[in-house]
C-alpha cells in the first residue's frame, strides 16, 4: 500500500535575528492508509513544526522547508497558498491544543461548521447546518439543537474541543492531524475525547498524526511511533517495539521518568541530567550525547542507524550493548 | 497518626461572589471550598488532588491566608491563624512558603537571583547582613544550581531551573511548611522527574512538611506519604498513598485513576477504563445530594436524597461515599 503522506528529509530551517537556526533535521516518516501514528517529543523537539511545515502552516518569509513530503503520490512542498488550502480542511484536518485557534468568538457553533462544510463542498445553508447539528451529535454533544446556537465561550473547554473535532471531521478527511488534543483537558475529560478521536477515526477510515509529548496517550492511541528529540527521529517503530524494546537511551529516559501508577514507588525517579540542547546547535555528533549515561567517544561524530524490520533508532548501541546497559524490564 | 497536625483547615469554607444583588440573600454566590476539614501532620507530604475547578488551588491559598476565608478556621501548629493581622501574621508569614507551577510570576525579571533571594533574609532578619553570602551559596547548592547563577537573572534559566530558583526563595525563609500548587505540571517529564527528586531530598534533608497540590495522580503518587482527592469544593477521599492507589473506594478516584493513559503498549496490563458521563458540573449550582451523583456509574436513590459524609473505613481512610467500591471488608 502506498502511504497516504510521506515525508522525506525535512529540513526546517527559521530566520531568527541571531541568525538561521535549523529546528528540524533529515525527518522522514509516512503514514499508511487508516493507521495513527504517534510523534512524541519535548518542547522544542520539532514535533510540531515538522507536520506545521508540511502543511504550509509556518511563516512562509521566515522559514526555509527543504526536502520532499507527498500527499497521496502528489508534492505537497511549494505548492501555491489557494492549492494547499484547497487540501487543508478537505482532505487534511487539524486539531490544535487550543480549540480557539480553530473557533472564532463573534460566530455561533454551527455557522462556524456550516461554512467549513461550505467552503469545500456545493451544499445548501439549511443542509449544512443539519449536517453540523448531526456532528455534533456524533461527538457527544449533549443537545446538539441547541448548541448549534451557542457561541465557544458558552462552552467548556472539553466541549469546544470536540466541536473542533466535528469540524475537522466535516469534510471526511483522508488524514487528521492532532497536535497535542488534550494536552489542556482535564483527566476524566481527556479520557473522553480520546475515546472520541479513536472512535470516529475508525468510523471514518481516517489517519491520524498524534503530535504529543505524553507516552500514556502514544500507548493507548497509536499504531506506530516516532520519537523526536533536538529536531530530528531518533527512534521509530510500533507501538509494541518502542515500549516493549526501547532502543535508544533517550527513548529509556521518556519512559522510565514517568512516575508509575502501580506496583513499588522508586525512592527517586530515573531522570535524564541536563536539558535539551538549544535549537541552534550545529556540531555534528549524537544530539543526546551530553545527557546520554551510554555516550562514548564515538558519539562525537554523527550517530550510525540500528534497523529490524521497521524499527530504527539513530544510535551507536547495537543489541547486545544495549542488553548490557538496559536489562528488559518486567512487566510489572 | 502519630505527628500532631502542622496545619488544619477546620470547616473551611470559600465563598466567590459570582452576582453582587441589592437584596439581602439574592447575591449569586459560588461555595469554591465547601466546609472542608483536612490536616497536614509533621514530616508528611500530603498530595492533595483534584480537577479543574476542584478547588484545591483555592484550598491551598486559603491556607496560606493569600485568600481570606468565607467562614471555618485555619489552624497553624495549635493557634488559629484566620483572623490575625498583617502584624500577627509575620511569623506564620515565614513559617509557611508557597510555590507556583509558573515561578516567572513570583521572580522579578529586573533584579540578579542572588537580589531576588536576599531581600527577604534581610526583611525579615534571618541571616544578618554579614552571613547572605553565605546562606546564598548554601542555598543554590540545595537546589543544585551552581554558585554562579546568583549573578544571573531569571530569564537566562530553563524552565526547570526557574523552578530551583523559585524553590531556593521558598527555602531561604526556612520554613516548616511548603504549599506547591502544580510546581512540576509545567515542566517537560524527563526535567519534571528532576524537580520531583529534588523535592522529595529537601523533605529529607531539612524536616520539612508539604502540601502538594497536582492534577497529575503519578507525581503525586511518587510524591506524596497520604493524598487527599477533591471534586467540587469537597475531600471525597483521603488516605495513605498506597492504600488509595492500590483499591479506590470512592467512584471519583476511581474513574479518575482508570482515565489515565498508561505507557504500556499492551492493553491488558490497563486498569479498565471507567468512562464519566459528562463534565465537572457548574460549581455555583451542585446537585443535590451526592456531589458526584451525576457522573456516578453506581449511583442510586439514596445518593440523590442524601449528601454523604466523610466518614472513616476500616482501613483507616475516610471516603465521602454510600457505597464505597473497597475498604469495607476487614
Amino acid at each position: 500500500m502506498s502511504p497516504l503522506l510521506d515525508v522525506r528529509n525535512l529540513r526546517v530551517t527559521f530566520a531568527t535575528d541571531g541568525g538561521p537556526v535549523t529546528a528540524v533535521h533529515d525527518v522522514s516518516f509516512a503514514v499508511q492508509p487508516g493507521e495513527v501514528l504517534a510523534i512524541v517529543g519535548e518542547s522544542g523537539s520539532g514535533k510540531s513544526v515538522s507536520l506545521l511545515s508540511v502543511l504550509g502552516l509556518v511563516d512562509r518569509r521566515r522559514t526555509t522547508v527543504e526536502g520532499q513530503a507527498t500527499f497521496r503520490g502528489e508534492p505537497l512542498l511549494g505548492l501555491p497558498e489557494r492549492a494547499l488550502r484547497r487540501i487543508r480542511g478537505r482532505d487534511i484536518a487539524l486539531i490544535s491544543q487550543d480549540p480557539m485557534t480553530a473557533l472564532t468568538p463573534v460566530h455561533r457553533i454551527g455557522a462556524q461548521i456550516a461554512e467549513q462544510i461550505r467552503a469545500h463542498e456545493r451544499v445548501g445553508r439549511s443542509k449544512a447546518r443539519d449536517r453540523a447539528v448531526a456532528l455534533l451529535r456524533d461527538v457527544n454533544i449533549p443537545m446538539p439543537e441547541r448548541a448549534v446556537d451557542r457561541y465557544p465561550h458558552e462552552l467548556s473547554g472539553g466541549m469546544r474541543q470536540r466541536a473542533v473535532i466535528a469540524m475537522a471531521l466535516s469534510c471526511n478527511p483522508a488524514l487528521l492531524v492532532a497536535d497535542e488534543p488534550t494536552t489542556a483537558l482535564d483527566t476524566t475529560v481527556q479520557a473522553q475525547v480520546l475515546d472520541l478521536l479513536r472512535r470516529l477515526s475508525a468510523e471514518h477510515g481516517s489517519s491520524v498524526v498524534l503530535i504529543t509529548h505524553d507516552m500514556g496517550v502514544v500507548a493507548e492511541m497509536a499504531t506506530r511511533v516516532a520519537v523526536m528529540y533536538a529536531g530530528r527521529i531518533v527512534e521509530t517503530g510500533t507501538v509494541a517495539e518502542v515500549f516493549d524494546d526501547p532502543w535508544h537511551p533517550y527513548t529509556w529516559g521518556l519512559l522510565d521518568s514517568i512516575p508509575p501508577l502501580t506496583g513499588p514507588r522508586p525512592r527517586r525517579l530515573p531522570s535524564i541530567a541536563g536539558m535539551p540542547p538549544p535549537p541552534g546547535r550545529t556540531e555534528p555528533g549524537c544530539p543526546f550525547a551530553p545527557r546520554c549515561r551510554a555516550a562514548m567517544p564515538v558519539c562525537l561524530r554523527p550517530p550510525p542507524e540500528q534497523v529490524a524490520g521497521g524499527h530504527r533508532a539513530l544510535c551507536v548501541l547495537d543489541a547486545p550493548a544495549r542488553a548490557a546497559l538496559r536489562p528488559p524490564r518486567v512487566a510489572a | 497518626m502519630t505527628a500532631a497536625p502542622l496545619i488544619e483547615a477546620r470547616a473551611l469554607t470559600r465563598e466567590f461572589v459570582l452576582r453582587r444583588s441589592w437584596l439581602p440573600g439574592r447575591a449569586q454566590m459560588l461555595r469554591a471550598v465547601d466546609r472542608v476539614d483536612l490536616a497536614v501532620h509533621k514530616g508528611e507530604t500530603l498530595g492533595l488532588v483534584g480537577e479543574s475547578g476542584s478547588g484545591k488551588s483555592t484550598l491551598g491559598r486559603c491556607l496560606t491566608r493569600l485568600l481570606e476565608t468565607t467562614d471555618g478556621a485555619v489552624v497553624f501548629d495549635g493557634q488559629d491563624v484566620t483572623h490575625l493581622g498583617a502584624r500577627g501574621l509575620r511569623p506564620f508569614r515565614q513559617a509557611v512558603q508557597m510555590i507556583f507551577q509558573d515561578p516567572s510570576s513570583s521572580l522579578n525579571p529586573r533584579r540578579r537571583v542572588g537580589d531576588i533571594l536576599s531581600e527577604p533574609l534581610a526583611v525579615h532578619g534571618i541571616r544578618s547582613p554579614r552571613d547572605i553570602p553565605v546562606r546564598l551559596r548554601e542555598l543554590m547548592d540545595l537546589v543544585g544550581l551552581p554558585a554562579s547563577a546568583l549573578d544571573r537573572f531569571p530569564h537566562e534559566f530553563s524552565g526547570g531551573q526557574r523552578q530551583r530558583i523559585g524553590i531556593a526563595r521558598a527555602l531561604a525563609m526556612e520554613p516548616r511548611l511548603i504549599v506547591a500548587d502544580e510546581p512540576v505540571s509545567a515542566l517537560d517529564v524527563s526535567v519534571q522527574a528532576q524537580v520531583v527528586n529534588l523535592f522529595a531530598d529537601l523533605r529529607e534533608r531539612l524536616s520539612l512538611t508539604y502540601l502538594f497540590i497536582a492534577h497529575d495522580l503519578g507525581v503525586v503518587r511518587q510524591v506524596s506519604t497520604r493524598v487527599a482527592i477533591m471534586y467540587l469544593g469537597s475531600i471525597v477521599e483521603t488516605g495513605e498513598t498506597d492504600t488509595v492507589f492500590d483499591a479506590p473506594a470512592h467512584p471519583y478516584t476511581e474513574a479518575l485513576l482508570s482515565a489515565i493513559p498508561v505507557p504500556v503498549a499492551d492493553p491488558a496490563a490497563r486498569r479498565r477504563r471507567i468512562l464519566l458521563k459528562g463534565e465537572i458540573p457548574n460549581a455555583a449550582n451542585p446537585p443535590s445530594g451526592c456531589k458526584f451523583v451525576t457522573r456516578c456509574p453506581y449511583a442510586q436513590d439514596l445518593c440523590r436524597a442524601q449528601r454523604p459524609a466523610l466518614r472513616p473505613l476500616v482501613d483507616g481512610r475516610l471516603v465521602a461515599c454510600h457505597f464505597p467500591r473497597a475498604g469495607t471488608a476487614a
